[in-house]
């Protein structure tokens, strides 16, 4: 007798060594696998609700100073230092992983106005009320050896700020006029100026390195160029600006935090018109930074609360505060574009994730393919009134809320008396303005 | 005469002065007078005179006549004569006039020229403008240097994925001499081996790869490269063009055109051979022996190898019929039978290949599977078979495919009718041939030698193989013995596809029309038994020509189409033709058809009752539809012929619950959709997203799913890619230029090439230093 038996190609189930993956038979037959867009619709809305569960942005809080932060500044070549100026003249550097502070000095009398590190990471300076810009070294000082800056240069007038070169040994300070100093020499090597307010903010190009801009207080944003010694273009804005930050991705491209609660987006090429206006704050925008990637920045503002915005939406993604934290003063990313960290008045550092739902720690690969596909699943989806308003949905304080509400009121007011305006007189003599175009006053050349 | 000169030079220096004072512009006004004219009364009525004058300029047309007297002159009339006459400034020349005459003052015309060419500076600028125009300048160089960032920022925009941070550590590329360089053999297994490899001279650190290798690296340059690569390039578009013409030739309906150039491929053949048998008889009609042989070889190939129709229509039986089966299976014996047969009588080597070669031309599977159908599993028997297949070929250095795959477009070329293009490509194909050969002969000699033999020999066959039914009947054959080998690689190349397209043409027939293709088989069979040699050839003829250009599709039709089949099948070409028909008729009546229209439009009554018809099916479709939940044999017999009892029909037929009222009940002209569910809209999108142009784009970004279950592996990956990665603990640093400019150049040998232009020293100590760690 006959038996009739199944024989297989045993290619299609034999591996080939114990180390290969099992083969996984599949058939893609999409009348097996039904309903693809509500599935993938519902995961896409689990995926939205999970991220809104598990968005727990806040780190850690470095506590020490006995006053307000007034700066921060990263350490070039290593991830856990950070260094923070405060308003009584001590500079403290913290190691993030530990979470403590481990080296305090007293650097000046008076507030630290700023704070900057070598591009090698081997010393930083500050610059302070006391008229004085010191060099200090990074490494604390051996046993017995007092602690003493590198060097200290002596200036005639109050510097507000300071910036080291990405490249040379040469940094730039701020105030009454823009000074660009080496290293080595106790008299600037050329100082620039265009009017007569002081300077709040220095800041070097980190991609032309040759490049600086300014803001003063007379609510314009100056452009230098440090090889020409030439200041380039001037920009005013409506209200004054308290710093610009530059992109590190885009040569010509920077943000200017300003106190009308709004930052500007500039081409640098192209003044009249900023890229893009970033407006959700409800108070004076402080500090602002890129990024390293370029594709956002963070602002701080006076409303008690840091925002992250994309470089190319006017609107932020997300809002941090906390009931504690008050006034910010100065917000840094950090250079694995991790993390936030941010300086306020109530005398903390506060350490904040740059993802709020973002899982810490080394992830498996098949953790890290669903999350790819759960964050595509979100983009996909993002339009659906559901999602969109899960994904959307902060916690604000009372105060925040409330002013926004205030400010869409009065908002909206100002749109409807204009619409008002233009619809009562001769068509065309009341043209619609860009929203762009509102807040530049004049380019000077 | 010397005082007369100094006399002369003193009066043009006092011209030369004068000249100075008329130069600066404004004199004042009130000139002093010499001190002749200071008489009183003079004085007084020049005054008065002066005003007069004055006044009278004072009217707008004689303003220009009011003149200064400008110059100061010893005689100065009483009458007071200004220089009122020119109304200009006085010049220079003027005055210079009675000096021009005498030569001798050339020198100091010479420096009067220079005086007056020479031109006043302008006034300094003011300090703020030129420190705006500096401004100016500094920022247009700056925006000049800023916006070579323009691209590089463009494409990062625009980057599928960015992975930060962005410098990459270039894979040091060292070849394999500098790493053995510092490397020393120590066990006693690596001296062992050492010494062997010293004693064999095979290069041990230094030149690594065989002159060969080394030979092969070398062979093409970058140029030698474009130029090829263009070739080639050209090569393909004129392939493409000629498949064109090709295709298009083979729509043409015309028999008489085909008929034409069918019989002026002829002709052309016959002529070749003709010049060949004028040339070389001796050849030619070994070209002949070929033919005939490589025909007959072809023939023996393809019997009893359940490629026929019958055995086809036999195949598709054999699942159920048991006679059907075996009688497979005979043909498949017998097959095998005639195959071995050869292999036993066959005793020199090349023989030996042909059997071998022959063997091939049947398909394994069918075989193999016929051999042991009673065995266990057959894939794992193939495997073995396959396996020692191999083994037999692999010491065959000659038969390796290598040198043979060149030939294939050659012999291609050659079937083609001649054309331009076909010219063109044969080119292409001779310096390709050419190149190859060369670079053959640079390595081994012989093999190139034994290429070109066989493709001329080729080419003779390939000619005459269209001759060969013509040919028959002028000259009687001679049995010579050719070269076995060059003639089956032929027939190989021509019969491999056919049989491969042959099997694949079994599996949508069998899906097809089961019952049909039985008797069509039947009818393939006995045609084959009864159709005359001559026919047979013709048909192969046919085939053969256009191997390359045919597409399976065209194949299969060719091989459906029987004169029975037509006669009892309807012809479906017949539909096809009624439609031109009937477009043609519309043409006609165009006109009319307008006409109807119009007045179909605007004839009232078809409107309202159009719409009325439109209504009463919206209202049909909204209402609430019964559901059947009767099953057909629960609980008595069903199956086809049986009714399902009315009963349980009544009993399972749940009623759908009349509806809420519609909303355009009472308005008669008007139809409400009641279709929105709003309990959905909350969930739909409004507005269509701001990307988007179209709302279609966006439903096909929604439908088209990213999941793993409803795509590959690979296409999720793809899929589901983030738009930015970032390592943690990695510092990302502002982008240089110098990453930029590394990422767009990339060529491996240039890589390779910088490291190995760099000294060796270095890597040598490098290498010793790891080593002593």
């Amino acid at each position: 007798m006959k038996v009739k038996m199944l024989s297989r190609n045993p290619d299609n189930y034999v591996r080939e060594t114990k180390l290969d993956l099992q083969r996984v038979p599949r058939n893609y037959d999409p009348t097996l696998h039904p309903f693809e867009v509500p599935r993938e619709y519902i995961r896409a809305l689990n995926a939205t609700k999970l991220e809104r569960v598990f968005a727990k942005p806040f780190l850690a809080s470095l506590d020490g100073h006995r006053d307000g932060v007034n700066c921060l500044a990263k350490h070039p070549k290593s991830l856990a230092t950070v260094l923070s100026g405060a308003c009584d003249g001590e500079v403290k550097i913290w190691n993030l992983t530990n979470r403590k502070c481990i080296r305090t000095i007293q650097a000046h009398e008076g507030f630290v106005r700023g704070i900057c590190t070598r591009f090698c990471g081997t010393s930083f300076f500050t610059v302070g009320d006391d008229k004085t810009v010191k060099q200090w070294k990074m490494d604390g000082p051996s046993y017995g050896e007092v602690e003493e800056p590198l060097h200290t240069i002596l200036g005639k007038t109050v510097y507000t700020g300071i910036d080291h070169h990405w490249k040379d040994p040469a940094f730039a300070t701020c105030g009454q006029q823009v000074d660009i100093w080496d290293e080595q020499r106790t008299n600037p090597i050329c100082s620039m100026t265009w009017g007569f307010d002081s300077i709040n903010s220095v800041k070097f190009n980190p991609i032309e390195t040759f490049i600086l801009g300014s803001c003063a207080s007379d609510r314009n944003i100056v452009l230098y160029d440090m090889r020409q010694a030439t200041p380039l273009k001037k920009v005013i804005l409506d209200m004054r600006t308290n710093t610009i930050c530059w992109n590190p991705m885009e040569a010509f491209i920077f943000t200017a935090a300003n106190e009308d609660y709004n930052l500007y987006t500039f081409d640098m090429r192209a003044l009249d018109t900023p890229v893009k206006v970033h407006m959700d704050h409800v108070s004076a925008v402080l500090d602002v930074d890129y990024c390293p990637t370029g594709k956002e920045f963070v602002s701080a503002s006076f409303d008690k609360s840091i925002r992250i915005f994309p470089v190319n939406k006017s609107r932020s993604r997300e809002v941090y505060h906390t009931k504690r934290m008050q006034h910010v003063i100065c917000v840094r990313w950090t250079a694995d574009s991790k993390y936030i960290m941010c300086g306020s008045d109530e005398m903390n550092i506060r350490l904040w994730k740059a993802n709020a739902s973002e899982k810490l720690g080394v992830l498996a690969s098949r953790e890290r393919a669903a999350q790819d596909y759960n964050q595509k699943l979100k983009e996909k989806f993002q339009h659906h009134p559901q999602i969109k308003r899960i994904a959307r949905h902060r916690h604000l304080p009372k105060s925040i809320y409330s002013q926004i509400q205030e400010q869409r009121i009065m908002r909206e007011a100002r749109r409807r008396k204009e619409l008002n305006r233009r619809k009562h007189s001769k068509p065309g003599s009341v043209p619609v303005v860009e929203e762009r175009k509102k807040h530049v006053v004049a380019v000077v050349k | 005469m010397q005082a007369a000169k100094m006399n002369a030079l003193q009066t043009i220096e006092g011209l030369l002065t004068l000249s100075q004072q008329e130069e600066l512009v404004d004199l004042p006004n009130s000139y002093p007078l010499s001190a002749s004219e200071d008489e009183g009364d003079s004085d007084g009525e020049r005054k008065h005179q002066k005003l007069l004058k004055a006044i009278s300029c004072l009217d707008e047309k004689n303003r220009w006549k009011w003149t200064e007297r400008s110059e100061a002159s010893l005689q100065v009339s009483e009458f007071n004569m200004s220089s009122e006459g020119s109304g200009e400034k006085l010049v220079l020349s003027d005055l210079l006039e009675p000096v021009r005459t005498s030569s001798a003052l050339a020198a100091v015309k010479k420096q009067l020229n220079k005086v007056k060419s020479k031109k006043t500076m302008e006034l300094p600028l003011n300090k703020e403008e030129v420190k705006q125009i500096h401004r100016e300048i500094a920022f247009n160089k700056t925006s000049q240097t800023l916006s070579k960032w323009d691209p590089i920022v463009l494409r990062n925009w625009q980057a599928e994925q960015l992975v930060f941070p962005l410098e990459k550590k270039q894979p040091a590329f060292v070849p394999i001499e500098l790493v053995l360089s510092g490397w020393k053999a120590r066990t006693p297994l690596e001296q062992e081996i050492f010494n062997l490899l010293h004693k064999n001279r095979q290069p041990v650190t230094d030149p690594l790869l065989a002159p060969m290798e080394k030979a092969a690296l070398k062979a093409m340059s970058l140029e030698e490269a474009k130029m090829h690569r263009a070739e080639l390039q050209r090569a393909r578009v004129l392939q493409s063009y000629y498949e064109a013409r090709a295709k298009r030739e083979k729509k043409i309906k015309s028999k008489m055109f085909h008929r034409n150039m069918k019989k002026e491929k002829a002709r052309k053949a016959l002529k070749d051979f003709d010049h060949l048998w004028k040339v070389n008889p001796t050849a030619a009609l070994d070209e002949l022996q070929k033919m005939e042989k490589a025909r007959v070889m072809e023939r023996m190939s393809l019997k009893h190898q359940n490629s026929g129709k019958w055995a086809k229509s036999k195949m598709v039986m054999a699942k159920y019929d048991l006679e059907a089966r075996q009688a497979v299976q005979e043909q498949l014996a017998k097959n095998k039978e005639l195959t071995h047969k050869l292999q036993i009588i066959s005793e020199s080597e090349e023989e030996k290949r042909g059997t071998k070669e022959e063997e091939s031309l049947v398909p394994d599977v069918l075989n193999e599977v016929q051999m042991c159908t009673d065995g266990p599993n057959p894939w794992l028997l193939r495997g073995c078979n396959s396996d020692t297949k191999e083994s037999e070929i692999q010491p065959d250095p000659e038969q390796q495919p290598e040198p043979v795959i060149p030939k294939f477009p050659k012999t291609e070329e050659d079937e083609r009718p001649a054309a331009e293009e076909e010219i063109l490509l044969k080119g292409f194909g001779e310096s390709r041939s050419l190149r190859e050969r060369f670079q053959l002969n640079r390595d081994t000699e012989s093999v190139g030698c034994q290429e070109t033999k066989d493709s001329s020999t080729q080419d003779i066959l390939a000619k005459l193989k269209a001759l060969n039914q013509k040919l028959e009947n002028r000259h009687s054959s001679k049995q010579t013995v050719s070269p076995a080998g060059t003639v089956l690689q032929v027939q190989r190349e021509e019969c491999i596809p056919e049989e491969e397209e042959s099997l694949l043409l079994q599996r949508p027939e069998r899906v097809q029309i089961l019952e049909e293709l039985e008797g069509l088989g039947k009818e393939e069979y006995f045609q084959n038994k009864e159709l005359p040699r001559p026919l047979l050839k013709w048909k192969q003829m046919k085939r053969n020509p256009n191997n390359q250009t045919d597409s399976p599709k065209g194949k299969k039709k060719e091989q459906m189409i029987d004169l029975q089949n037509l006669l009892t099948t309807e012809p479906p070409s017949v539909k096809s033709l009624a439609i031109p028909t009937a477009i043609e008729e519309l043409e006609d009546e165009e006109k009319q058809n307008l006409k109807q229209m119009i007045k179909e439009a605007f004839s009232g009554d078809d409107v309202i009752s159009d719409f009325l018809k439109e209504k009463r099916e919206a209202m049909k479709a909204s209402k609430p539809k019964a559901v059947d939940l009767m099953l057909p044999g629960w609980g008595k017999w069903g199956g086809a012929g049986l009714k399902p009892s009315a009963k349980k029909g009544r009993r399972f037929l749940i009623k759908a619950p009349e509806g809420p009222p519609r909303k355009d009940k009472d308005l008669p002209n008007v139809i409400v959709s009641e279709k929105r569910n709003i309990h959905a809209a909350a969930h739909q999108v409004q507005v269509l997203p701001y990307p988007f142009t179209h709302h279609q784009q966006f439903e096909r970004t929604i439908q088209t799913p990213i999941g793993s279950s409803w795509n590959t592996r690979r296409a999720f990956q793809k899929l589901t890619t983030p738009k930015v990665v970032t390592k943690p603990g990695h510092i990302i640093k502002p982008i240089k230029a110098e990453d930029v400019s590394c990422h767009s150049s990339k060529l491996g040998l240039s890589v390779i090439q910088s490291v190995t232009a760099q000294p060796t020293g270095n890597k040598k100590q490098k290498t010793d230093k790891s080593f002593v760690d």
